[in-house]
């Protein structure tokens, strides 16, 4: 074990990928000089680990911008034989490639009646919390669940981003990996040896036997604060985080939900057609008698994100509104009056 | 102009005549309604498509448009399984999800049609880096349309294969017309003449009823992407004879007067049938070309009529590799 960042964990994992079959290839803006930090050593070429001087020019490419461009190519080249990983940096640059998203990457398998494989992961950094105004703040993964074909992974945890990223690269289809800015600088211990994460089985943050709280991306860390505040006041939380959202780990929240009989959900995402709102909906048909009380999200409003510290900050689920949600499915009162977002 | 063997322009000649005869039966099935929706065909365009397709190797990659039952002929594809998927059947080259517009055959290099206007190309841009990454001496060709021609991604792609010298053709069919919309009005300039921008060689092929002049200039494309100078852009004229699909009713007359008549006179299979007469082959041989195609069509009818359609089971394979994940 050794501790990594979060972003130290892709890096790490991108890594092994490479040494472990040639057919990886990583490609993006600025992927060569490092920007991000999950293509080297450090922030010099002459740093230990640089992907530029270990793998070559053929094999780390610097693309131009043109992401329409970049995400069709990478789909044909996965369906001729390369493991493209892509770097869009930003996650809300992802829009100026939705006709190759919708159309190629997630329709031509199927399409072409099984022809095609696709075995490519586009990587993208949900910019949000850090004040960059609206262009830059987006957590578009709701509208890509949307997209059968595609596979959806948004790791919280560096262990979690590390393994996941194994198994998205090993994957023969098409995976979206939305990775939280506020989370790269998180660390914890992680195994530096390869291994893989499967893809579609949750991560149980915290056992509990009173409530569910459901939560992805960075709402992670703000519920198990959330339910280490509540544990002091007898209320015990379970923390489900589903790591991957296609597949969905319904199994694991099921199981959860039917044990504590309530259900919170917190995403970062908007409210309306979120994850939030598909897992909601799974658990009201699948089982709704087991539930105690109604069910609770806690996401961002449908609106845009503001640029002032001010306003952004009460955008997404915090430990606050959170452990607010969790104290009305117990019918606990309220400690103070809860801010727009839930 | 290298010198051809006999086969290979016998070759040619009926691959042309299989296009013509393939798309002529899917126009009557439609019309008929044996084939659900609707097809577009590459009547009158089959030069171009031929002289393309038959310059790249086996082996080579290509990505085709909503008009692209003539690219997997043109490059080898059997008929039976092509005719099967435009029925819908379980025999269908696609196993009957994809149909006319998304027809795909990986044993020829076929990497799929597409029916977003411009969206493959960048498919096929991808093949050649496969190729360049791979090392492994493909050659990677988009077809696209004059309509395309004006699609943003047409130029991230050529962008890209300029500056990563890939083994790329961008093969543009300037058939004249966006569906109703000449292509002239909506296009700044010649379309080949981009390439400069882009610093790689732009070819027009005036003559593109001619599959000679085409595959001589796709062939010194290729030689050119093989060996590793990078890309280039092909336009071909030519001339689409029919609708934009089949069973569309235009109100509107958008065709010059006597226009289609003067393309008509320059028919590509006619044009080579008479080349192919004063090469020496005989009237028997040409008139036999004609023969097989109508009989190998007549087969991949039947082909087709005598497939089951597909069970409904098949609608929730194939998204995923693991038939687990779909939900």
């Amino acid at each position: 074990m050794t501790v990594m960042s979060y972003l130290g964990a892709i890096g790490a994992a991108q890594r092994e990928a490479m040494d472990a079959d040639e057919r990886v290839i990583i490609i993006g803006e600025d992927v060569e000089a490092n920007v991000y930090g999950t293509t080297g050593g450090g922030k010099s070429r002459s740093d230990k680990g640089d992907f530029l001087q270990r793998y070559g020019k053929n094999r780390i490419r610097n693309t131009p911008i043109s992401e329409e461009g970049i995400v069709g190519a990478a789909a044909g080249a996965a369906m001729t034989g390369l493991r493209p990983i892509v770097d869009l940096s930003y996650s809300s640059f992802l829009y100026m490639a939705m006709d190759q998203f919708v159309n190629q990457v997630a329709k031509n398998r199927y399409m072409f009646g099984g022809q095609a494989s696709m075995p490519v992961v586009f990587r993208s950094a949900m910019f949000y919390g850090l004040n960059t105004g609206a262009h830059h703040s987006d957590r578009p993964y709701p509208m890509f669940m949307n997209v059968p074909g595609l596979k959806i992974i948004a790791p919280a945890t560096p262990a979690d981003a590390k393994g996941l990223l194994r198994s998205a690269v090993d994957s023969d289809d098409p995976i979206l990996s939305f990775e939280a800015c506020l989370l790269w600088s998180a660390k914890e211990d992680v195994d530096e040896n390869e291994f893989w994460i499967p893809l579609g089985v949750a991560r149980t943050a915290r056992e509990g036997t009173d409530v569910t709280v459901v939560a992805i991306s960075s709402s992670v860390p703000e519920a198990v604060a959330a339910a280490e505040e509540l544990a002091r006041e007898g209320v015990s939380v379970e923390v489900i985080d589903p790591r991957t959202l296609v597949p969905l780990d319904r199994d694991a929240i099921l199981r959860s939900v039917a044990k504590t009989g309530r259900l919170v959900v917190a995403e970062p995402a908007h409210r309306t057609c979120g994850a939030a709102a598909e897992i909601s909906a799974l658990v009201a048909e699948e089982i709704f008698d087991s539930l105690k009380a109604p069910i609770i999200r806690v996401t961002a409003p449908d609106m845009q994100i503001p640029f002032s510290p001010s306003l952004e900050k009460q955008m997404y689920p915090t430990k606050a509104t959170i452990a607010a949600a969790i104290r009305r499915v117990v019918d606990l009162p309220a400690l103070q009056p809860v801010a727009a977002a839930v | 102009m290298a010198e051809l063997a006999r086969d290979t322009l016998r070759e040619m000649q009926l691959r042309m005549l299989r296009i013509r005869a393939f798309d002529e039966r899917a126009s009557k099935m439609v019309k008929r309604g044996h084939i659900p929706g609707t097809v577009h065909t590459s009547i009158g365009q089959e030069a171009q498509v031929v002289g393309a397709t038959m310059a790249l190797g086996a082996g080579d990659y290509m990505s085709g448009n909503h008009r692209s039952h003539g690219h997997p002929i043109g490059k080898g594809s059997p008929l039976g399984p092509l005719m099967a998927e435009l029925v819908g059947k379980a025999t269908g080259v696609c196993k009957g999800k994809g149909g006319s517009l998304h027809l795909a055959d990986f044993a020829v290099g076929s990497l799929g049609e597409s029916g977003i206007v411009g969206s493959s190309i960048p498919i096929a841009n991808g093949a050649a880096l496969s190729s360049k990454v791979l090392n492994n001496g493909k050659v990677a060709l988009a077809f696209f349309g004059d309509g395309a021609a004006n699609q943003g991604v047409l130029y991230e792609s050529m962008n890209m294969a300029g500056v990563w010298d890939l083994p790329m053709i961008f093969l543009c069919e300037n058939n004249q017309y966006a569906l109703s919309t000449p292509a002239h009005t909506v296009t700044s300039g010649i379309i080949s003449e981009r390439a400069a921008g882009f610093g790689m060689p732009g070819i027009r092929v005036e003559e593109g009823q001619d599959v000679l002049a085409v595959y001589d200039a796709v062939s010194e494309a290729v030689a050119r992407a093989r060996a590793g100078d990078g890309p280039t852009l092909v336009e071909v004229m030519t001339y689409r004879y029919n609708e934009h699909s089949e069973g569309l009713r235009l109100g509107t007359d958008y065709r010059n007067a006597g226009e289609r008549e003067a393309w008509l006179k320059k028919d590509p299979i006619v044009l080579f049938r008479h080349y192919l007469a004063s090469q020496g082959f005989s009237d028997d041989e040409l008139d036999g070309l004609q023969a097989t195609a109508l009989a190998e069509v007549d087969a991949a009818v039947a082909f087709s009529d005598a497939s089951p359609y597909p069970d409904l089971s098949v609608a929730f394979d194939d998204l995923y590799t693991d038939k687990e994940s779909a939900a």
